[in-house]
């Protein structure tokens, strides 16, 4: 008899401490949003199309647009974010230290980071390749004549190993010059101080654009020498919050696919008949709960920015003064690699 | 016959055995506290799956280091990554001090010169250098060195074999090789850059520049001060004597004022060894710049922090030590 009991007591106890741990652990970060009201959401603090603050205070570009697409979700406002600008440099130990809820800032997607650094990548927001921009003076058409040349770089980024690595398979010798900031790195290439500046494709056009006196003084180079997936991390420990972070951008890839708009979701939410736009909308079942949403996240997501498309096309595509091609980052159906799981 | 010293009873009595438990109880204290920290950060890491340990030392670095006086490749080590930015931390700061020393002496001397426009520039000196906050003349200095010097195409060649460009000094340098004996390796313009003779970079120049210039300001006043403590009477007593004003600083004001100004000028060192920390703003390779490298590469920033803390303490007791053999040897011998 006794031991049973005490099998069952310890038993009991097991079971209400998973009871009371679970719902607390789940949901710290999604209920710790919602009741200060605010996502706090950590950026690039100054890379164009990605992420700028203009004169105002307001914060624009694609990684911008992940968060406010996130507020919008859970707190059905996406005006409601605390921005935390962030140098390459801080952003793991910000997250890790839970000063952020989201880190949406350029950020490649690599084994390392995901396997040992507390945090978990939600997916790829842009495909990137890193890059090389040049003066264009200097006659140079390929990364393959940048022989024992300077090369500015920016510390805490993967784009030092990967520019280490490309120098030495193509015996180029390239000396790298390491700034902690972009400020820096991107002064010290317009002084003249090194012959090329590297970092991801995207990011260079960026640079090119604001900083240069004249962009046409500066070419960037056709070779990308790496893989960039740049994607949104999230701390580990925490599915719930992890899963809202996935399917937020999910669902803004398959509103693409489906053709739904910032312009035209209200009126898809009133009269559509098709079901895989109703389950989007919410319209029909409700996933929202099982996110730990309300019902028209999705929507609200939609409404906020856009479907992902029309997020590129604002901040870095043609209708931007950046002007990047879609190339990769179209969807799988036209091309591209953005393929989002199905939302049902 | 004196009675004979009572021995100590270790009772709560005693105020030695009092004195000694207290002593423990402290030093226990102190390291459960720090056990609980150590512990606490270990077990919160783990929890969120946050990798540590100093197992990275050994792994390949796989990031290249712009300039170093040790040759590094990107496949050695974390380790041997470390030593490089300790080297180039050493570089500057031993050439720092001794430039900043031999600066601010000068200086701290025309402070107190008959001249008055001497005497005015160099407390000008003083007051801006200790005035201006040390990182933004180490932006000052890489602005003035990047911005207005010419290309590397049409570098500056104030002498035969020197160039002077964005790129850098390069400059003659005298060498040993087993074919030719002593040579000077002159520097030789190729198409894009100079290759061969010495070489350091604006990075190095803009921190040895800043580092000397802001240091120099500070030894200045402390040289001024240790001659203005020796007593009048010294000089006086020197000048009755007939010897020059040379004579009479070199021999007389300035052993005595030694000993007031070495452990000032100590701490002086440490704080210019320090502030090389600052490097990293300007894209020197120095060890704080390796260290937060190796931390974005590998994630282990308490690792990491730890090491570079290691390094600067070690740098410091170093200097200390050395300064402190020497001040016994300039201090007053009474025999």
């Amino acid at each position: 008899m006794k031991p049973t009991l005490t099998r069952l007591a310890s038993g009991a106890l097991l079971a209400a401490g998973l009871l009371a741990a679970a719902p607390a652990m789940a949901g710290k970060t999604l209920d710790a949003i919602k009741q200060r009201g605010q996502l706090i959401c950590g950026v690039n603090p100054s890379l164009p199309g990605f992420a700028a603050a203009d004169s105002q205070g307001n914060w624009a570009g694609l990684d911008v647009d992940v968060c406010k697409a996130i507020a919008a979700s859970i707190l059905g406002d996406a005006t409601k974010i605390k921005w935390v600008p962030l140098n390459a440099s801080q952003r793991f130990a910000v997250l890790q230290a839970g000063e952020i809820d989201i880190l949406s800032r350029n950020t490649t997607w690599t084994l390392t980071r995901d396997a040992s650094l507390g945090l978990n990548f939600t997916g790829v927001t842009y495909y990137d390749g890193q890059g090389f921009m040049v003066p264009k003076k200097m006659k140079v058409s390929s990364a393959k004549q940048l022989k024992g040349a300077t090369v500015c770089v920016q510390s805490g980024t993967t784009t030092e190993k990967n520019l280490s690595d490309y120098s030495k398979a193509a015996g180029l010798n390239m000396k790298p010059v390491v700034f902690d900031t972009q400020e820096a790195t991107n002064k010290a290439y317009f002084a003249g101080r090194c012959q090329a500046y590297t970092t991801d494709a995207s990011g260079l056009a960026s640079v090119r654009n604001k900083e240069a006196g004249n962009p046409d003084d500066h070419v960037i180079l056709p070779d990308l020498i790496s893989k960039e997936p740049l994607g949104p991390s999230v701390r580990r420990g925490d599915d719930e919050f992890f899963a809202i972070a996935k399917w937020v951008v999910f669902a803004l890839i398959e509103a693409e696919e489906y053709g739904i708009t910032q312009a035209n979701v209200d009126q898809l939410a009133k009269d559509s008949k098709d079901p895989v736009v109703q389950r989007i909308l919410g319209t029909s079942e409700d996933t929202g709960k099982l996110l730990g949403l309300d019902k028209d996240w999705a929507a609200r997501a939609i409404k906020a920015v856009g479907n992902y498309g029309e997020v590129f096309e604002r901040n870095v595509g043609p209708k931007s003064s950046l002007k990047l091609p879609r190339g990769a980052n179209n969807l799988w159906n036209k091309g591209g690699l953005m393929y989002a799981p199905p939302v049902r | 016959m004196p009675p004979p010293p009572k021995r100590r009873r270790w009772t709560w009595r005693s105020q030695a055995f009092r004195g000694v438990v207290y002593q423990l109880v402290a030093l226990a204290v102190l390291v459960a506290a720090g056990a609980l920290l150590l512990s606490n950060t270990l077990e919160n890491m783990r929890a969120r799956g946050i990798k540590s340990g100093f197992d990275f030392i050994t792994e390949p670095a796989g990031f290249a280091i712009g300039e170093s006086l040790i040759p590094f490749d990107s496949a050695e080590s974390y380790g041997k990554a470390y030593a490089v930015g300790l080297a180039n931390t050493l570089r500057v700061a031993l050439v720092g001090i001794v430039a900043a020393t031999l600066l601010g002496t000068l200086v701290g001397i025309s402070r107190l010169s008959r001249n008055a426009l001497v005497k005015r520039l160099a407390g000008a000196y003083v007051e801006v250098t200790r005035n201006v906050p040390l990182l933004l003349q180490l932006f000052m200095w890489y602005f003035a060195l990047t911005e207005f010097l010419p290309p590397i195409e049409e570098a500056l060649r104030p002498l035969p074999g020197f160039f002077f460009s964005k790129n850098g000094l390069q400059f003659p340098l005298p060498w040993w090789s087993a074919e030719q004996g002593w040579f000077l390796d002159m520097p030789e313009k190729t198409e894009i850059s100079v290759v061969g003779g010495g070489a350091v970079t604006p990075e190095y120049l803009t921190v040895l520049l800043g580092l000397t210039v802001y240091t120099a300001g500070y030894i200045a006043e402390v040289v001024r001060a240790g001659i203005q403590a020796v007593p009048i009477g010294q000089h006086e007593a020197a000048a009755s004597l007939g010897l020059s004003r040379w004579h009479t600083l070199r021999l007389v004001q300035m052993p005595q004022a030694l000993r007031v100004i070495i452990p000032p000028l100590t701490s002086q060192y440490l704080n210019l060894t320090k502030n090389s920390s600052l490097a990293v703003a300007v894209g020197y390779p120095d060890v704080l710049s390796i260290a937060a490298t190796s931390l974005n590469q590998t994630g282990r920033a308490i690792e990491c922090i730890t090491i570079v803390m290691a390094c600067y303490l070690t740098l410091s007791l170093l200097t200390s030590a050395f300064m402190g053999i020497y001040n016994r040897r300039a201090r007053l011998k009474e025999r």
